[in-house]
């Protein structure tokens, strides 16, 4: 008996020290981003694993860039210009694709999930083209137009799912009062969808955040760069130089945000990811 | 219970919500009242998908069908309109000795660098993956909390985890190499970005980092769907929880675990924002998609650069058809 209950003492700890192991492993490189960008510079290369100073000099460094600023403004417009798009023409098609039958429906969605296993460089060079076409090459359009390769198809998948698990009964009713379908889209479905879209608009908010390829590709001037792209560009006085406090605290400025939408929306977040599967 | 198998598992298959091919029944209203509201509906129907067809045609169809132009063509970045047909020339040449991607010693480098990353990669996310929904399908105090910390990777921007990795890996004041000298596991610090035999190591363990988080999600989902009745009747037959994992609740969580798999490696395949702020052009972790983009950008020959992206969406084209036949007929048998 005794025996039994040490097995179990054990068991416990042993699990909880995997869960402690776990969340460390995932968090400690933030927390450590945190640590190191807290830093003033004349400390910043002796390890430590604990906040001991409270400096901020490395934000205020980063924050009087004109050009950091300027980046967090294009993401930002970017990021919620693709959203708006997305959240368009993916509703629109998830009508479409979940609620009428109609010949030719299996091959969009095949269509559709073939777009989003594009590698992005294969589109890059004709892209690129299309981009200088229409006159968008180191701008903001550019890269949302660009960026709806990939946030449109998951957008149209995961909507599609949801739509379907709606009872036919809401447009039935919708259909006898004789309501066209955009009066039904907007006016019935719309509203009971708005978790789903949430839920696609933070995926896509999140992928176009943290775009690297097109960003870095299709942009050209300090001004018109989104931030993943300023911070891999960040440079010091020579190669071997780099400023890592500043590195840090810009890290840690456009990643926050992303973490305090991650933890409050984490339900959503899962329930979205497990519909649709999208990339990581 | 070994027949019952089967059956649970087609069930969850068919049920499971990560399934890929999942959204291919459209709910209707039962009776479509009528063809002439029926036409009207098919109608709505494509008009409504005409903006996400014209979109998707502009970014991805047509540019796909461009790219594979150029890589017939002698294009460069600063002449696209000037391009010339030179046939297979960028593929493969015979001109005093074989000359061309397929007889570039760095492309097939990149190929094999690509092909382990992936596989090393994909293979720790999933296993770590099946051990972080493990932990999380357990009920136990704070599990909301561990969740939110494990999507945390998950949400930190590639570029931005790559820099603070890069900056743990410093050769001379890095974390890592201080907590390892501390440990006393290596005598010396390691350049881990640096030194050709172990930076891919380091690339690795930072895609592991990243993606096991989604990995773990999806296998979550699956363990939260089974059912619970055949967990009792092991526990009262008395089988080791060792066992019942391996006989019972991996075969359950497979489909979910495959669905994550193939979206892990087309991403590993593709592979690029990582490796270019980690180790840049590096050689020794040079992928296909750096490949390709250093041709196309830095060396501005758009016709061989598109060659190599070609190449690229081949493979990865293989692997989804491959899937995708794969799923169906998983799907097909389920139902």
């Amino acid at each position: 008996m005794t025996l039994r209950r040490l097995k179990s003492i054990a068991l416990t700890i042993g699990f909880w020290l995997l869960v402690g192991v776990l969340v460390l492993y995932a968090i400690f490189p933030f927390y450590y981003a945190i640590v190191t960008s807290l830093k003033p510079s004349s400390q910043l290369f002796e390890v430590s694993y604990w906040v001991d100073s409270l400096d901020f000099s490395n934000y205020v460094t980063v924050l009087s860039q004109p050009t950091f600023l300027a980046a967090i403004r294009n993401s930002v417009i970017v990021a919620l210009s693709v959203v708006l798009i997305a959240l368009l023409l993916g509703l629109t098609a998830a009508w479409a694709l979940g609620r009428v039958r109609f010949r030719g429906r299996t091959t969009v969605m095949m269509i559709v999930l073939g777009v989003s296993m594009f590698p992005q460089v294969a589109v890059l060079s004709g892209l690129f083209e299309v981009i200088r076409t229409l006159d968008l090459y180191n701008s903001p359009g550019g890269l949302i137009l660009s960026y709806t390769i990939f946030t449109l198809p998951f957008t149209v998948w995961i909507l599609t799912t949801f739509m379907r698990q709606l009872p036919d009964e809401l447009e039935e009713a919708a259909i006898v009062d004789g309501a066209s379908p955009w009066v039904t889209l907007t006016k019935v479905f719309m509203p009971l969808l708005w978790p789903a879209m949430a839920t696609t608009g933070l995926l896509a908010f999140i992928a176009a955040w943290n775009e690297f390829l097109f960003a870095l590709t299709f942009t050209l001037t300090d001004s018109q760069r989104t931030v993943p792209v300023a911070i891999a560009l960040i440079s010091g006085g020579s190669q071997y130089e780099l400023p890592w406090g500043p590195i840090m605290a810009a890290s840690v400025i456009v990643t926050v945000p992303l973490v305090v939408l991650v933890v409050i929306f984490q339900r959503r977040i899962v329930s979205g990811l497990t519909a649709g599967a999208v990339k990581g | 219970m070994a027949t019952r198998q089967p059956t649970l598992a087609q069930t969850s298959a068919a049920q499971n919500p990560g399934g890929a091919v999942d959204a291919t029944q459209p709910a209707r209203p039962r009776r479509e009242r009528g063809t002439r509201v029926r036409r009207r509906r098919v109608r709505a129907a494509w008009l409504f998908l005409t903006p996400m067809l014209i979109g998707l045609a502009l970014v991805a169809g047509w540019p796909l069908a461009r790219t594979f132009w150029f890589s017939v063509t002698d294009a460069s970045l600063s002449s696209l309109e000037g391009a010339n047909f030179i046939g297979l020339e960028n593929y493969l040449v015979h001109d005093n000795g074989w000359y061309g991607i397929l007889a570039d010693p760095l492309w097939w480098q990149s190929v094999w660098n690509t092909l382990y990353f992936a596989l090393v990669s994909v293979s720790l996310e999933a296993v770590l993956g099946v051990i972080v929904a493990l932990v999380l399908n357990a009920h136990f105090r704070g599990r909301t909390l561990v969740r939110a910390a494990m999507l945390i990777p998950w949400a930190i921007p590639t570029v931005v985890s790559a820099k603070i990795w890069a900056w743990m890996l410093n050769d001379q004041f890095g974390i890592i190499n201080h907590l390892l000298m501390t440990l006393g596991l290596i005598d010396a610090p390691r350049s881990w970005t640096a030194d050709a035999s172990l930076s891919m190591w380091a690339v690795i363990m930072v895609d592991v980092w990243k993606a096991t988080p989604f990995v773990a999600l999806l296998v979550l989902a699956a363990l939260q769907m089974l059912p619970s009745d055949c967990y009792e009747a092991a526990k009262v037959d008395g089988i080791h929880p060792v066992r019942v994992f391996f006989r019972v609740t991996l075969p359950l969580i497979t489909p979910a675990l495959l669905v994550a798999v193939i979206f892990r490696a087309l991403d590993a395949l593709r592979v690029f924002d990582v490796i270019y702020v980690l180790t840049s052009n590096a050689a020794s972790t040079m992928t296909m998609s750096i490949y390709a983009r250093q041709q196309l950008v830095e060396f501005q020959d758009v016709g061989y650069g598109s060659a190599a992206s070609t190449l690229l969406f081949m493979i990865i084209a293989l692997v989804t058809v491959v899937y995708l036949y794969l799923g169906r007929r998983q799907l097909g048998g389920g139902s």
